[in-house]
């Protein structure tokens, strides 16, 4: 058995690496009906009514402005700090046709191609991304 | 009696599982990431496994934010491919195990582990890509399927510590069944990746190869690994590899590696294939 760890001290850590929304219990609960809702695109049918009327559909679902607003923009870093979850909001890039590639590059602020680029060269070094509090 | 034979360790990335549905595995970009497994490909039909309990990660197929089992195992008798919002892959529907798998929940649950028993569900990449990446594209998979699902989306996931334990229930479970079966077990997901926010793209190709240092032998270091030590080094998806654990677990005290591979990229992810012998 290990020791009981710290739940307050587990989850400040995560505050503290750079670019990266983990998914804790704080934002599922934010972001409950948002995810759910990206949820419902993996049925046919509700794709084909999403695609015909976006700002219709989302009427049935209990999300805030911000969330609503977001979606619509295929904001994915605020959806993302709204509670969205990437396996969640992968139902609505797939939807649009993307792939994970194309999606995840609009998150990192590269062009796709200096994405792919730097994902073939072996990706984005962990040098200097580990720690917000350790490069200041 | 039952044994656990091999443990086998992949990546699930679901580019992989596209570019075999589309017969893209030749193209450069994809030929040295599918290289890696033909080795295991052949060898897989010399073992002609019986069972094999799949430890994986659902994402957003079966379980949505209203139920969110930590470990989960597939007591039915069969699992259609999940449409994850493009169609359902166009693979052989997963056979279960029932017996097995309602004997190994029974034997867990007595032995501590809190268990939810899954009667029905469709099965996603994360299931469905190791499959092809094992056995490529047959009529049907040659072997029954246990699916066992860990949650690594909602935080907190279970410590590798606990992974790890598990797994060892899971073995003495699969002893003490009685049919004669040849039983594989596979841990799946990760290496180092990273999906989402500006970080998104993150490979840590050094920790990546440690870890799998790691697996073999008879240290239990890995276990000890922190959640927060995964998310830093190898990126918010890499988390995915505490499923490795539950199968370095039930392989019990000491393990040789047979076959190991190690390609970036694919898609987004560093793809990490290990199979391990008990000794």
């Amino acid at each position: 058995m290990t020791s009981t760890t710290d739940i307050h001290a587990y989850l400040a850590e995560f505050d503290d690496i750079p670019g990266t929304r983990v998914f804790t219990a704080k934002r599922a609960r934010q972001g409950y009906h948002l995810n759910q809702f990206a949820m419902s695109l993996m049925k046919a049918e509700n794709r084909e009514r999403w695609k015909a009327d976006e700002a219709a559909y989302l009427d049935e679902w209990k999300l805030t402005p911000e969330q609503r607003a977001a979606v619509l923009a295929r904001d994915y870093n605020r959806l993302l700090d709204l509670g969205g979850n990437i396996y969640f909001l992968a139902k609505v890039f797939s939807t649009d046709g993307l792939s994970f590639v194309q999606a995840v590059s609009t998150m990192s602020g590269m062009s796709l191609q200096d994405y792919q680029a730097m994902m073939i060269a072996g990706g984005r070094s962990p040098e200097g991304l580990r720690s917000i509090k350790d490069k200041h | 009696m039952a044994r656990i034979t091999a443990g086998v360790a992949s990546s699930h990335i679901p580019a992989l599982g596209v570019a075999s549905d589309l017969n893209k595995t030749e193209e450069a970009y994809w030929a040295p990431a599918f290289a890696g497994y033909d080795w295991t490909k052949r060898w897989e039909a010399e073992q002609k496994p019986d069972v094999v309990i799949l430890v994986y990660n659902d994402h957003a197929s079966a379980f949505d934010m209203k139920i969110i089992p930590t470990f989960a195992i597939g007591c039915g008798e069969s699992y259609q491919p999940a449409d994850e919002g493009w169609g359902p892959r166009k693979v052989p529907v997963v056979e279960g195990h029932p017996d097995l798998a309602w004997h190994i929940a029974q034997s867990c649950i007595l032995d501590e582990f809190d268990m939810t028993i899954i009667n029905e569900m469709d099965v996603d990449h994360g299931l469905t890509v190791p499959l092809t990446m094992m056995f490529g594209k047959p009529e049907a998979w040659p072997c029954k399927v246990i699916p066992l699902a860990v949650n690594v989306v909602t935080y907190p996931p279970p410590s590798g510590n606990r992974c790890w334990a598990l797994g060892e229930a899971i073995a003495r479970a699969v002893a003490s069944f009685p049919e004669d079966l040849n039983v594989q077990i596979w841990g799946t997901g990760g290496m180092s990746h990273q999906l989402q926010g500006p970080r998104a793209g993150l490979i840590n190709a050094e920790w990546d190869n440690r870890f799998l240092d790691g697996l073999e032998g008879d240290s239990d270091a890995l276990r000890h690994i922190p959640h927060i030590e995964y998310l830093r080094e190898t990126g918010s998806e890499g988390i995915e590899m505490v499923m490795w654990l539950v199968m370095r677990g039930a392989l019990g005290k000491a393990t040789r590696t047979l076959h190991r591979h190690y390609h970036v990229p694919a898609s987004n992810t560093a793809v990490g294939h290990i199979v391990l012998e008990p000794v």
